[in-house]
């Protein structure tokens, strides 16, 4: 009965004793799960429009920030290195695009699925080869982003801290979804893509450039991965440890469905707060460090019941 | 010219239905076992053996276990490393537990450990497959390397979460250890890869192999014609897990010779899948161009472009020839996504045909 | 078919060729530095890679060698990757290096068993196994000034200390966090041990090593179990990410110590104004203020001879990579003394680093007084729990924040014992050592 007792019962008796502990808990998954769902917005983005599933997208994030950084580091003023790390993703996307994309045109998906990770290993060495392997400081206060942090005292005297950036990075991504929501759905380009994404034929007999279109999806999911990198870069480090925490975005993936930005968002936010839940009230029963497996397992239970996650378009053949 | 079937006529089943056919093929085959077996041992020194073509050996004997799952039967796997990970801790634990026991019947047994798991993560598969099936086996992965690490018991409570290969013989001859010598390791792991590669030959051509390519090729049609796709889809995940865990006790007791958990991560994950991609998926000889391409290339490049007049630092050749195989990899699959071994029939196909174009 | 089998003959033939023993100059010895400079713990692999070449290079500099015996040394990229290591490994060996220095704990675990084989030495300073230090049984293995279990031993008594004593420990709670691989797990039975003995409580905390940057629940789970201090076992990427996390949580930084492997320049500098007052301890002093460091400033950095930025020059990390060359230098330098030859091989090393001692005057005479203390290796015990003490992040440095101190040696003795004879039992057969040791 101990047994039953410390599973089902004990971590609710710790939730309510302390809320505001528990309030903690959930913002600080929530803004994991925030960062979770920029890196799945760029597997989308991607996914949408080309059928590829980017593996590249954890590395795109590094050199994305490694890039800001390193160019600050060379004396360029924190602005204009961030517009010229826009132009460097750019170049990357137009360079995949032409040399990766387009050669391997309707080739099949695991094929595609490989070349991004030959891109990444190609991005490591040139990123490794440029700026060096040591991690790098993100410049923060340099790009106007706010730093320090508000504390809530609680009736019980509990103390709820919320981190200004962390504020950002949660305003920051609803603007990014905003306006990619936006972009899709109101522009000319928008309307492109999504054309493309329905049908590649298609879309090319009405007179769509699938080169220009692919071109622009890099380019986003470039500009994502940039934003992904000055978040996560400001909460630790730029380093190509980074680019391991990118593998997260698989279950969420997988929770929200590989076509759906607003369900990247939304998985993205149950696995980062379910993530810390499960982790801070149920870890230690079995030695903790339940994190690094814990999403995949939620995404494989949830695969068994709802194969096309919660807002995918039912691709899954079923057997 | 050389390289021409005519003449030879098969007057069997047995005789038509053999491994390699073609006279010419089987010349070959025997002269690359003669190298391997009289050459190589001779002319290799310590490190060509440790460093290089020993790994070589299990990887691409890993990589037929990928090959088994993910080539055959179309299931794609990202738990290779995990997998191989259960062969060495059960490998590990069966010596400790059984000393007396030949080591090599506990390295052949502890690939049933790995293929139990396997099959218990392969369920998913029943319901699901492509992306989703490889988040499913990276569940595999993270929850085995978390395991690795957190059961005590796996690594008899070493206080560094280690396991080390104690010194075993065979016939006589130490091939485990650090005493054993790389010529006596590289004949174990000769042998059992041989072995291996003919089991699964044999495997592949039979009936379960060619239930593993119908469900891989169109699943309904299978089912319709009698396959059943719980049997075969699991029968794929146990073989292919028993390899890889097979592969694994091998990587622990014949090359690394002592190992923490993060050996079996991810990355090796990754490294196989490259060499099953890259070599040909759906085919056994291309898993040894595969594993050869993603093994041996790199520490050539690393010795090589310092002697090439490259004078730059150790981590500047590494990133080069990190950048160098990476381009490579994209630049295989443009040419021919089908892998090296698609590359090597074409080579054979011309040379039948030789001096004509076309046959 | 043929010609493939031919090509692959004549490429396996070249191959081994170019591993051929290096064609070395007569007055000279060779040594391989196994580094890394890429990777997720790149971060703090360079500093340390940086401080030992550059001391190397200005020992040839200045003096030509040691007795006019030239170092050739050159690095081997390992990425902290095991698999690398072996390649390196095999590297080192078959181009006859002196001594190896593995720079990663899983890396030194797989060499222990073939150094004794293959009669090289493994200089694993202050890391790898710490069971290493019973010489009588690991003869080929060396991790002088002091093993991990030393340190964490030596944290303890510090704690003890700020506590008012010993005795106080009892009913105090202490994180552990760590990075969760062989290197974070080994100090864990004697913190165990101590809790026990001196009625503390520990709480551990498991940092995954590819969730090295993402360390909110390790530190919203030490926010709720609030204890009294932490204790941090980190390396690479981990250690910024965890200063940070304390700081935005609050954890009181006076009571945040770290092993000497967190205690990077960076590492601390990434937690900004905040990171004030966080501890580690050391074996080693900072500052580039020693004349062997000047020499190295004058002769290498200077001389454009080094990838080291100037600003890295007697940060934490890099003089722990200077003090890792001083030990072989001076390993040498006693193996010539020993063997009355100039040129000696590894086997000469060993014999050398047994008898490594360094005294207060040698200590003097190499321009490195101050900067770690006088150590002394013997036959019997391959480290020596020498003194450390502990050092305290002012905002822009290292500061010394206690006089240098013995670890628990006592406490550290048994256990050790305890897990070197476990390890040979369970490595047999375990060779022995081949001479006693002098009574």
């Amino acid at each position: 009965m101990d047994v039953l007792y410390t599973i089902f019962i004990d971590p609710f008796v710790q939730m309510a004793e302390a809320p505001d502990f528990l309030l903690q808990v959930v913002w600080e998954g929530f803004v994991a799960g925030i960062l979770y769902a920029l890196i799945a917005l760029g597997f989308v983005l991607i996914y949408k429009a080309s059928g590829v599933f980017n593996f590249a997208q954890g590395i795109m994030v590094v050199f994305a920030g490694l890039s800001l950084v390193g160019l600050h580091e060379m004396g360029v003023p924190a602005l204009l290195a961030l517009i010229m790390a826009i132009g460097v993703m750019a170049i990357l996307a137009i360079c995949i695009e032409k040399f990766v994309m387009r050669p391997l045109v309707g080739q099949p998906d695991i094929i595609l699925l490989m070349a991004t990770i030959g891109m990444t290993y190609f991005l490591i060495g040139l990123g490794e080869f440029i700026f060096g392997g040591e991690p790098k400081q993100m410049i923060t206060e340099e790009l106007g982003l706010p730093t320090g942090s508000t504390a809530f005292e609680m009736d019980n005297g509990g103390l709820v801290i919320l981190q200004h950036i962390d504020i950002a990075a949660a305003v920051i991504a609803l603007i990014m979804v905003g306006g990619l929501a936006v972009f899709f759905n109101r522009t000319r380009i928008g309307r492109a893509l999504r054309a493309v994404a329905d049908d590649h034929t298609a879309a090319l007999s009405v007179g769509i450039s699938l080169n220009q279109i692919w071109a622009i999806v890099w380019f986003a999911a470039g500009i994502v991965a940039l934003a992904t990198g000055i978040m996560w870069g400001a909460r630790s480090d730029v380093s190509f440890a980074l680019e391991i925490v990118a593998l997260k975005a698989l279950p969420v993936l997988i929770l929200g469905g590989f076509t759906s930005i607003p369900g990247a968002v939304i998985g993205g936010l149950i696995i980062g707060i379910g993530e810390k839940i499960g982790e801070i009230y149920w870890g230690g029963l079995v030695g903790g460090g339940i994190e690094s497996w814990l999403a995949y397992m939620i995404a494989l239970i949830f695969l068994l019941f709802r194969p096309q996650g919660l807002f995918g378009e039912k691709i899954i053949e079923r057997i | 010219m050389f390289y021409r079937e005519t003449g030879q006529f098969k007057t069997s089943y047995t005789a038509d239905q053999q491994i390699f056919p073609i006279r010419q093929d089987r010349i070959g085959v025997a002269i690359i076992l003669a190298v391997a077996l009289l050459v190589v041992p001779f002319v290799a020194n310590e490190f060509v053996l440790s460093a290089i073509v020993i790994p070589f050996l299990v990887l691409a004997l890993a990589t037929i276990g990928l090959n088994i799952l993910t080539g055959y039967a179309g299931q794609l796997s990202l738990g290779t490393g995990g997998f191989m990970g259960v062969g060495a801790y059960a490998c590990y634990k069966l010596v400790t537990i059984f000393p007396d026991v030949n080591v090599i019947i506990h390295i052949l047994l502890s690939g049933f450990f790995a293929a139990a798991v396997g099959v218990v993560f392969g369920l998913p598969s029943l319901r699901i497959k492509g992306l989703y099936l490889a988040v499913t086996t990276l569940a595999a992965q993270f929850f085995l390397e978390w395991c690795f690490i957190r059961i005590p018991w796996l690594y008899n409570y070493n206080p560094s979460a280690a396991i080390e290969v104690p010194g075993k013989t065979l016939f006589g001859v130490l091939i485990t250890g650090p005493a054993a010598s790389g010529v006596a390791r590289y004949f174990v792991v000769l042998a059992i890869v041989i072995g291996m590669t003919l089991l699964m030959k044999n495997l592949i051509r039979g009936r379960i192999g060619r239930q593993w390519m119908m469900i891989r090729d169109m699943d309904i049609a299978a089912e319709l014609m009698g396959v059943r796709p719980l049997i075969a889809k699991l029968s794929a995940f146990a073989v292919s897990s028993y390899i890889c865990g097979v592969a694994g006790a091998m990587f622990v007791f014949f090359y690394l010779g002592a190992s923490e958990p993060a050996v079996f991560s991810i990355t090796l994950s990754f490294q196989i899948l490259f060499m099953a991609i890259i070599g040909g998926l759906g085919s056994l000889v291309g898993s040894f161009f595969g594993a050869a391409f993603i093994w041996i290339l790199p520490i050539l490049l690393r010795v090589w472009l310092p002697a090439m007049g490259f004078d730059i630092g150790a981590e500047a050749i590494f990133q080069m020839a990190q950048i160098i195989i990476g381009a490579l990899i994209i630049f295989f699959l443009i040419v021919e996504p089908h892998g090296l071994a698609r590359l090597w029939a074409i080579g054979k196909e011309k040379l039948r045909v030789w001096p004509f174009p076309y046959a | 078919m043929n010609m493939n089998s031919m090509l692959a003959g004549t490429l396996l033939a070249g191959l081994a060729a170019s591993f051929a023993a290096p064609a070395l100059a007569a007055d000279s010895v060779y040594i391989q530095l196994p580094t890394y400079r890429t990777g997720p713990y790149a971060g703090s692999g360079i500093a340390i890679a940086n401080g030992m070449s550059d001391y190397l290079k200005m020992i040839n500099a200045r003096d030509g060698g040691v007795n006019g015996v030239k170092i050739e040394f050159d690095e081997c990229e390992t990425g902290y990757d095991t698999q690398k290591g072996v390649e390196c490994y095999e590297q080192a060996k078959a181009k006859n290096t002196l001594v190896f220095n593995p720079w990663s704990t899983g890396i030194t675990l797989q060499v222990i068993p073939k150094s004794s084989v293959d009669k090289i030495p493994v200089l694993s300073m202050a890391y790898g196994l710490s069971a290493a230090a019973d010489g009588t049984t690991f003869p080929w293995v060396f991790n002088p000034p002091d093993t991990y279990w030393d340190a964490l031993s030596g944290i303890i008594k510090y704690i003890g200390e700020q506590e008012g004593g010993m005795e106080n420990l009892d009913g105090k709670t202490i994180g552990y966090i760590f990075l969760d691989a062989g290197y974070g797990r080994e100090p864990i039975p004697l913190l165990e041990d101590l809790a026990s003995e001196y009625g503390f409580e520990v709480k551990q905390y498991p940092v995954a090593g590819k969730e090295m940057q993402n360390q909110s629940s390790q530190w919203l789970s030490v926010r709720r179990d609030r204890p009294d201090y932490m204790i941090m076992w980190g390396w690479g990427a981990m250690n910024p990410t965890a200063i940070k996390e304390a700081v935005k949580n609050r954890f009181d930084m006076s009571k945040f110590i770290g092993v000497w492997w967190a205690g990077g320049d960076d590492d601390a500098r990434a937690g900004g104004a905040g990171a004030k007052g966080y501890k580690a301890i050391s074996f080693n002093n900072v500052g580039a203020d020693y004349p062997a460091l000047q020499d190295i400033k004058k002769l290498v950095i200077d001389a454009d001879n080094s990838e080291t930025p100037e600003s890295q020059l007697g940060e934490n990390l890099y003089n722990k990579g200077v003090a890792n060359a001083v030990y072989m230098v001076e390993a040498i330098r006693t193996a010539q003394e020993e063997t009355g030859k100039t040129v000696i091989n590894a086997e000469d090393m060993r014999v050398g680093l047994e008898n490594l001692e360094l005294d207060e005057a040698r200590l003097e005479e190499i321009g490195l007084k101050g900067m770690i203390s006088p150590m002394k290796i013997t036959c019997k015990n391959h480290s020596g729990h020498n003194p450390i003490f502990v050092q305290e992040w002012d905002g822009e440095k290292y500061t010394p924040a206690s006089d240098w101190f013995e670890p628990m040696t006592e406490k550290v003795t048994p256990i050790l014992m305890e897990a070197s004879k476990e390890y040979a039992t369970s490595n047999a057969p375990w060779p022995e050592r081949e001479e006693p040791c002098p009574e």
